[in-house]
């Protein structure tokens, strides 16, 4: 093996591994700030690749407006999905099997709606104009959408982490986490942060997927691929731990992208070994920021 | 109480034999003799289901792997080696669910909750992969046809009858585990696990017990699929076929014993009106689903039950905790 291949090979997988990570941060967020499950997570970074296809090709607008379109399309749909039909299970006996019972009908409805709307064969996005290349960096030939990516992910993963951490929104989303009954009574709208917090994390979902649509095919269905990928990364790092999620994400995205270059046939089983290797050794995840109740 | 349920027993048995003993006197047409086989098989399946997340709270959302294993241990067995190996071969099915779901449910019982609904998803979709990929052996995506079962059985009605009798017998095991001892520790897992542990019985040993012998039985109805159907396909161990057992025990009402029987015929006789499989399907179960969650969370046994509760004078137990499974 030369150096060259792992290097290529490295940045394809901290392309993915970006990929995943703002697919799982959404994922962590409500489940972290919410103590919300959401199944469907995965359908609305299908819903975000669609949106994008469809201000691309349809609409004729700039690949990157498109993102924007996708992320709020997916933001807002999140959000109707959060106050019209989750907020009526909250807090009933069982909440947790119900949310995911709930969040799996919106999986199946979600997935046959966008057949009827788009239909059932795949679908294609091309690269945004000024990615369509590849960069030469010391005789390496780097697709520069791909870095475009690696960026962006950056900016995402450093700006979540400052709001989190820094502003008086992330305070909320954070004490939210702890105790709601006691932010309620601070005076803060904890259904309306609910939602708001539920919109954010489906619009990060919406986000990868449409940064992602140029990479894969645009095809119904995907959403449980993607929520299964999403969930071994957030199983790897820990449920509800931002920092998890990002180094399970890592761990993923360089395991698959060798897989991919080494064994193709049989990549994705590698995934599930990530998987089990981390359930035999350390169950409650590598960064487990909370004590999973051992039952 | 107990009375009340004894009531509820006898009736759900004699209609069970009375229904389904007659359907094939009845009905000369093999039509509807295997809907009333995919009724009974499907049944079985999702009572066992719901022996997990009914009675024990444990939400798998992986049972099609043991389903699916159950019916390719036939498939493969009778394509390989001829139709006569078709019993042994449920049998082979029975034991390899066994072995699988011990050292899955090992992995799997580590964690709870959600983490416990996911872990099942991924191991079901894991072995979903390798059956679609893994082409010279599995068949891949074009599955196993023509399993004829052998001698007397590959007659519908005397297959019907042989199903009719292992999905009865199965089901009044599992009548029996609910009863039993376990079933009450079992139950009580659901509602608090900690107070379990302090009374000294151990939590994730039963859990592992509930989660072999629920995989077990959805092998079982794996392999009668496969005589059923004369075909099997890698879909059988995909996420869907385990979200729909899942939809079977919710519409019946997890919190009965008999609802996901009840569920699974719905659900059969759904799919047949609306044109079995229609490009549309998920989209109905996903509504019904919805509706299910929303607003008869108790599910259609336990709602009617609630009404009754109602009209009772000394209705004290009027269900409020309704999901709570009652023997």
């Amino acid at each position: 093996m030369d150096p060259s291949f792992i290097i290529m090979q490295f940045l394809s997988g901290l392309m993915m591994a970006t990929l995943l990570f703002l697919v799982a941060s959404g994922l962590t967020l409500i489940f972290g700030v919410g103590n919300v499950f959401n199944f469907a997570h995965g359908s609305f970074y299908m819903i975000g690749a669609y949106l994008a296809y469809q201000t691309v090709s349809a609409w004729h607008a700039n690949f990157w407006i498109s993102v924007l379109v996708a992320a709020l399309g997916a933001g807002v749909l999140g959000m109707i999905a959060e106050s019209v039909f989750l907020r009526r299970i909250y807090g009933r006996a069982e909440e947790g099997g119900f949310q995911i019972l709930l969040t799996y009908s919106f999986i199946l409805v979600i997935d046959d709606l966008v057949k009827l709307i788009w239909g059932a064969e795949y679908k294609s996005l091309a690269r945004p104009t000024g990615f369509r290349g590849a960069i030469e960096i010391g005789g390496l030939t780097i697709p520069s959408y791909n870095l475009a990516i690696i960026g962006i992910g950056l900016v995402v993963v450093v700006m979540a982490w400052l709001i989190l951490s820094r502003t008086r929104t992330g305070r909320i989303a954070r004490a939210a986490a702890l105790d709601r009954e006691m932010l309620g009574s601070m005076g803060v709208n904890v259904p309306l942060t609910m939602t708001l917090v539920f919109g954010i994390a489906t619009a990060m979902g919406g986000f990868a997927g449409a940064l992602a649509a140029p990479l894969r095919s645009v095809v119904p269905g995907a959403g449980i691929e993607v929520i299964i990928d999403s969930l071994i990364v957030v199983v790897i790092g820990g449920m509800g731990n931002f920092w998890g999620a990002w180094l399970g994400a890592l761990i993923l995205g360089e395991v698959n992208s060798f897989a991919v270059a080494t064994v193709p046939d049989w990549a994705s089983l590698f995934n599930y070994l990530v998987m089990v290797l981390t359930l035999i050794f350390k169950p409650e995840g590598l960064f487990a920021s909370r004590k999973i109740r051992k039952v | 109480m107990k009375n009340h349920a004894k009531i509820k027993e006898v009736v759900f048995w004699a209609l069970f034999f009375v229904i389904f003993g007659l359907i094939p006197l009845l009905e000369k047409s093999d039509y509807h003799l295997i809907l009333a086989n995919h009724i009974l098989i499907w049944g079985m399946f999702a009572m066992a289901f719901n022996m997990l997340f009914g009675v024990t709270g444990m939400l798998s959302f992986g049972q099609a792997l043991y389903y699916g294993l159950g019916a390719y241990s036939v498939g493969l067995m009778v394509k390989n080696f001829g139709d006569i190996w078709f019993l042994p071969a449920i049998g082979l099915g029975l034991l390899s669910a066994t072995l699988v779901s011990i050292l899955i449910g090992l992995l799997v019982i580590r964690v709870s909750g959600v983490y416990f609904t996911v872990l099942t998803l991924a191991f079901g979709q894991l072995v979903w992969q390798i059956t679609f990929k893994w082409y010279h052996f599995t068949g891949g995506d074009d599955g196993i046809q023509s399993i004829i079962p052998p001698g007397i059985l590959a007659n519908h009605t005397v297959y019907y009858f042989f199903t009719l009798l292992l999905v009865a017998v199965s089901i009044w095991v599992l009548r029996r585990l609910v009863n039993s001892p376990m079933g009450l520790v079992l139950r009580c897992i659901r509602q608090n696990p900690d107070r379990v542990r302090f009374l000294g019985r151990r939590v994730r040993r039963n859990q592992l017990r509930i989660y072999v012998i629920s995989s077990f039985f959805a092998a079982l109805a794996g392999g009668l699929m496969a005589g059923v159907d004369n075909s099997i396909h890698p879909d059988m161990f995909y996420w869907t076929t385990s979200g729909e057992v899942i939809l079977m025990a919710v519409i019946g009402g997890i919190g009965q014993f008999f609802g996901p029987f009840i569920g699974a015929a719905l659900i059969i006789i759904i799919q047949d009106v609306v044109g079995a499989r229609t490009e549309y399907w998920s989209l109905i179960i996903g509504l019904i689903m919805m509706v299910m969650v929303l607003i008869l969370p108790k599910g259609l046994v336990g709602e009617v039950q609630l009404l009754r509760g109602r009209f009772r004078p000394d209705a004290k137990n009027r269900g409020e905790n309704g999901t709570t499974f009652s023997a």
